[in-house]
């Protein structure tokens, strides 16, 4: 049995530090190391995005990063998005356009949007869909996802909730 | 599934990292593929040097190919979305006289643009997305012993075969799934490659060979050697590329027939072209045939002639041996094939 590896990131603005073995992945660690349920174990192998993080500030699939890799880096979780204030804008979006039904690609999904919104604040429909493509859902329908992704570019932009 | 135990090590320099290359020994670039594949136990490698940390496989420069033109040289670990964002790829930044338009490397563009999902392209690298396992579905059971992974049959010849090879196919049918890889075949790309003995360069359309007997492998990649960089010589003046793919779903969805051409116009005529295909064969597959048809053809400002383009598909067609339930990629390529060359202009 390897050695384990002591990895130190900066998780949702703290530093934190911590043992895994090499072969777990990131998801691994946030879920079973760190408590931190909220990326989701879909399918594991990439295809479904519900395991989304932001790693140094882009997105990724925590399922395919080896958790010794995250040393040293920045890590974002859904877990980092709500502060005391209330929910993240982009959270009270989906609420608001009813993006989610079961839930389960919900937090990549808002991480998705996160990482888009961050660097292009007005994406176009077909912008939002094109990068929303990695996140895959089985229940709501993408369309009022879109909305939502919408609806919180309108409110990070200062603009009133549209309708 | 878990991932079996195994020993993990950071590689400062490629030398450090072909040093400590093995059968047992496996390089990790942005794990996209070998991650999911360690994952479905279809290999076990017992320790993994990662390439992330060698400084000098991020580099993308643009250095003096001739007198006039600079070529690009594209780091192995550039990720597919950084390569996308490089103002060279973008066609923003110039390689060589009159190569600064959009089109000279829109095909690379393109292609990457319509590789995977945005978190894919943020992981992947470009040296990785050459080397991709096949995504047939018998290839990736792991119960399965197909001739691929060391068995005596190709499950996929006379079973579900709606996804695999209608080109060139034997004794594997599994499509190589870069779209990359097509359009670097058509810009004639070239990579560097260091082992144990020092290093080479090959170009991309030797690099690939359809599947050898002894190895089981596409590709003249050694055990204990390393892709270390992409080449693609500086697009002439006059360059127009176009990368056409097809898929089952319009985003995240590996091809069913893609054609990628990259064409030298002079005046209203094409003077050289090079056209690749990619989902339709077991390595990216460069249409000679087709080129030798469009050679010479007038196309700029107006669309070839119909002629013309009826002509480049039955040349298309002539090597075409589908399995029984691929027929229709027969149809979807000759689609494509036109759709690039209508854009082709």
């Amino acid at each position: 049995m390897a050695d384990k590896v002591h990895v130190t990131t900066l998780l949702n603005g703290e530093s934190v530090e911590f043992l895994c073995a090499p072969s777990q992945t990131l998801l691994e660690c946030l879920r079973d190391i760190l408590g931190l349920t909220g990326a989701k174990n879909g399918c594991n192998d990439g295809n479904c995005g519900a395991c989304s993080v932001l790693l140094d500030g882009r997105l990724a699939n925590s399922c395919l990063v080896l958790g010794a890799e995250a040393d040293g880096r920045t890590v974002i979780t859904i877990e980092g998005l709500a502060d005391w204030a209330g929910l993240h804008p982009i959270q009270q979006s989906f609420v608001e356009e009813d993006g989610l039904q079961c839930g389960c690609c919900t937090p990549g999904m808002i991480i998705a949007a996160k990482a888009l919104l961050d660097r292009e604040p007005n994406p176009s429909d077909g912008r939002i869909r094109e990068w929303m493509a990695g996140n895959l859902c089985r229940c709501t329908g993408y369309e009022t996802i879109t909305r939502a992704v919408r609806r919180a570019a309108a409110h990070l932009n200062g603009e009133g909730a549209e309708g | 599934m878990a991932i079996k135990p195994f020993a993990h090590g950071n590689a400062v320099t490629v030398a450090e990292a072909v040093e400590a290359l093995s059968a047992s020994c496996r390089p990790l670039a942005g794990g996209t593929d070998l991650l999911a594949m360690m994952k479905a136990d279809l290999t076990a490698p017992e320790s993994l040097v990662n390439l992330k940390t060698i400084p000098e496989l991020h580099e993308i420069g643009v250095v003096p190919d001739a007198e006039t033109t600079k070529g690009l040289r594209i780091g192995a670990m550039v990720t597919l979305s950084q390569l996308a964002a490089h103002p060279a790829v973008q066609g923003r930044q110039e390689l060589g006289r009159g190569s600064l338009t959009r089109s000279s490397m829109a095909v690379l563009h393109q292609a990457i643009l319509r590789t995977a999902s945005p978190q894919l392209r943020h992981m992947a690298t470009l040296g990785g997305n050459l080397l991709q396992e096949p995504r047939c579905w018998y290839y990736r059971n792991e119960l399965i012993p197909c001739w691929r992974k060391g068995g005596r049959l190709c499950y996929a010849y006379r079973g579900e075969n709606k996804r695999h090879v209608i080109l060139g196919g034997g004794p594997c049918y599994a499509v190589h799934p870069s779209d990359p890889a097509v359009a670097l075949l058509a810009m004639d790309a070239s990579l560097r490659i260091v082992g144990p003995a020092g290093e080479r360069t090959m170009s991309l359309a030797e690099f690939y060979h359809p599947p050898d007997r002894e190895t089981r492998t596409v590709t003249h990649l050694a055990i204990d050697e390393l892709i270390t960089e992409i080449r693609v010589p500086a697009p002439q003046a006059g360059t127009r590329g176009v990368y056409v793919k097809v898929a089952e779903r319009a985003a995240w969805d590996f091809a069913l027939a893609a054609v990628a051409i990259q064409a030298v116009m002079e005046g209203d005529t094409i003077r050289s072209c090079r056209v690749a295909l990619g989902g339709v064969a077991t390595i990216p597959w460069r249409a000679s045939q087709v080129e030798e048809v469009l050679m010479g053809q007038a196309s700029s400002p107006a669309p070839l002639s119909t002629a013309v383009i009826d002509r480049a598909v039955e040349a298309v067609v002539e090597d075409i041996r589908p399995l029984e339930h691929n027929g229709y990629k027969a149809d979807l390529l000759q689609g494509v094939l036109r759709e690039a060359l209508d854009q082709l202009r």
